[in-house]
């Protein structure tokens, strides 16, 4: 089978089958499909409203989606993207509300610096345990989505909100921690664009992130390793690499760029820490790192593609009687058909292929 | 704390132990055939929907029961596809799984019922009603013995008592039977069992179906016992809660038994902050007590607690030589 069917034509036959199942899903319960992509489509792509809605979900999951992929690379599974994006809301917010900063140029590098360490430590713990004691990281990373979030209500409701608040939130940020949205970015005074949308500065950052994840796996010794390892452990070690120094820096890079993800939704959109701030970002990162196939290129396309129904599916919730959980079960169908049923797709498609190649020769 | 409180907790452990006993016990069929289920959690909540949805539209619990079981089987059925035909990755199924159910089941609420993704309240014959044992009444004023047999052993649902039932059942048909062996078999050598003439993808099916009804008994325990109809997410890691018991229990059926009413257990008591209180001698944060079963699990799976052994062919598709 030649690359660029592997790489372009089975992931699009993936999401067209989901599409479709989605479509006789909202057929099965009494509601127009056609109508509801018109919606979906008008609501999220139509206005620069909408795009500002759009891009800022996708810059969630470009980090959530790069955060599974680089540890996909090394053949881990981190389903914990969702917990350590948690925790790096509060480091985030522990960044700034510390001082009073002067320009968010000061305040971005510092913030992310925050979010990434505490997302990256949150991933430590099941990534040690993975390679020291062999605990199933999977297993211990859902947990850790659980105990994230029994600590932040902890945290929030003990230390950060504010006395005679009632609401479990943070207080906001201070001034000069605002980052700038594309509001402010693009608009001219006689025509204004993304008015109220949330997209912002944070959307440079997670292209600039994909970039050097790119760099990382792809250009360096580290990314080697780390691919060389997600291929073969016995080949890896043959070759002297030390899977517990690999499956700790793919973890810690995974879950720091999962933390990272709190500079669009804490410091970007919220300025304060809310509960579920993520919003099931996390979980939206393994669809979009199996539907990019685990390159920064595909994850950018997926992210875009997910920014898209993230933002259609709350139009749709808003204006039909059709509620937000079909973009759950759209991502449930994303990760069924590229991640687990991929060779239902696959093996007619290489039979195809073969079937062709022979016809030419013969 | 006096005899009366303390029975109430465990009362409430054994409610709460109770489906996580069946997601463990179908947890281990699945797993002891090289099955990986990290869907266990879907599955309860899409049978803890259809059980509550057709309890509520027909009047009858039974009903709901089958739906429930209907409705699991369908995903497990989707988990085998993936996992044993088109030899998928099988921890990723399970996650679709999770999610699909998560969706699908606010998804149809909304549209059969229009009460933003629950099903009316149940009661009535839409509910499993606790059964009073024999001499339950009698026996109530033996001290100690009594009170023991009265309110903690009697008045449950009678998928209580089917839950506790299917421990030694598991261990019958597991360890001493003839399937049991070959189940256990394609769990740990596969090809041995291929070479003997047994169809390994017949015994993988079978394992995932009993591991479907189980999940669909937990489910419709869920919706129409212990809370009375659906709400959205109620499964609420119950299921990842009793993957973690079914490790800790190392894969056997009576320490599953043991390990889901610890878990419960904690549950309870998580219920009870007051008693906690009373005992620790200080205030222990609600989020710290609902944390606790997670926590237990990362200690338990870092393998400080013994040490857990899978089956060996576990997670691995099984790829036929020619």
């Amino acid at each position: 089978m030649p690359k660029w069917a592997d790489v372009l034509l089975i992931p699009l036959i993936s999401i067209l089958i989901a599409f479709v199942l989605s479509g006789l899903v909202i057929l099965a319960i009494g509601e127009d499909p056609i109508a509801a992509m018109n919606t979906m489509v008008s609501g999220s792509l139509a206005s620069t409203y909408g795009w500002g809605y759009t891009l800022y979900y996708a810059t969630n999951f470009m980090f959530t989606g790069l955060a599974v992929a680089v540890a996909f690379h090394a053949r881990l599974f981190n389903i914990g993207g969702e917990g350590q994006a948690m925790l790096g809301g509060l480091g985030v917010a522990l960044v700034c509300l510390s001082v009073e900063w002067p320009h968010w140029l000061i305040a971005l590098p510092a913030a992310m610096i925050g979010g990434a360490f505490f997302g990256a430590a949150w991933a430590a713990i099941p990534a040690y345990l993975q390679a020291k004691r062999g605990s199933h990281i999977v297993i211990t990373t859902i947990m850790f989505n659980f105990i994230a979030a029994a600590l932040l209500v902890y945290v929030l409701n003990e230390f950060l909100r504010p006395a005679g608040s009632m609401d479990p939130a943070s207080r906001l940020f201070p001034e000069g921690a605002h980052l700038p949205t594309f509001q402010q970015m693009f608009s001219t005074a006689e025509n204004p664009l993304f008015r109220g949308a949330p997209a912002n500065v944070t959307f440079f950052v997670a292209i600039l992130a994909c970039y050097l994840v790119w760099l990382l796996i792809w250009r360096t010794r580290l990314g080697y390793e780390i691919r060389a390892f997600g291929q073969s452990e016995p080949a890896a070690v043959y070759a002297g690499i030390s899977p517990t120094k690999i499956i700790m820096i793919a973890m810690l890079i995974s879950g720091g760029l999962a933390g990272l993800m709190a500079i669009n939704n804490v410091m970007g959109e919220a300025e304060r820490l809310v509960l579920n701030s993520v919003e099931g970002a996390g979980f939206i990162g393994i669809a979009v790192a199996l539907m990019g196939r685990s390159h920064p290129f595909g994850v950018f396309l997926a992210a875009l593609l997910f920014g898209f129904l993230y933002q259609g599916g709350a139009e749709l919730s808003l204006w039909t009687n059709i509620p937000r959980e079909l973009i759950v079960v759209i991502q449930a169908l994303v990760i069924l058909l590229t991640g687990a049923l991929d060779n239902m797709v696959r093996i007619p498609l290489e039979r195809l292929f073969l079937a062709m190649r022979s016809e030419k020769s013969s | 704390m006096d005899f009366l409180t303390l029975l109430q907790i465990l009362d409430s452990t054994i409610r709460l132990a109770t489906p996580l006993l069946f997601a463990c016990l179908a947890g281990l069929y699945s797993e002891r055939a090289g099955i990986f289920d990290i869907g266990l959690e879907g599955k309860m909540l899409m049978a803890a929907f259809f059980s509550a949805a057709f309890a509520s539209l027909y009047g009858n619990v039974w009903l709901g029961l089958m739906a429930g079981i209907a409705s699991s089987l369908v995903l497990a059925a989707l988990h085998g596809v993936a996992s044993i035909t088109f030899r998928g990755n099988q921890l990723i199924s399970g996650v679709a799984i999770n999610f699909l159910a998560a969706g699908l089941t606010v998804l149809i609420a909304q549209a059969w019922f229009s009460q933003g993704g629950r099903t009316p309240s149940l009661s009535g014959a839409e509910r499993f009603q606790p059964i009073t044992l024999p001499f339950a009444e009698t026996l109530s004023g033996v001290p100690i013995l009594g009170p023991i047999y009265a309110e903690l052993i009697s008045g449950h649902t009678i998928l209580v008592y089917v839950a506790f039932l299917a421990v030694p059942a598991t261990w019958y048909l597991l360890f001493r039977t003839r399937f049991g062996l070959r189940l256990r078999a394609v769990g740990e050598n596969p090809e041995a069992v291929d070479t003997a003439g047994i169809s390994v993808t017949g015994l993988r099916y079978a394992a995932v179906a009993i591991c479907g009804v189980l999940c669909g008994l937990a489910g419709a325990y869920l919706s129409t016992g212990l809370a009375a109809g659906f709400v959205k997410d109620m499964s609420a890691g119950r299921g990842f809660i009793a993957l973690a018991a079914l490790i800790f229990a190392k894969w056997r059926p009576w320490y599953a038994m043991f390990a889901t009413l610890l878990f419960g257990f904690l549950q309870a008591l998580a219920l009870r902050t007051d008693v906690v209180e009373g005992i620790v001698g200080f205030k222990v944060p609600s989020s710290l007590l609902d944390a606790l079963p997670y926590i237990l699990t990362v200690v338990i799976l870092a393998g400080f607690v013994g040490k857990a052994i899978p089956p060996r062919a576990g997670g691995e598709p099984y790829v036929k030589e020619r």
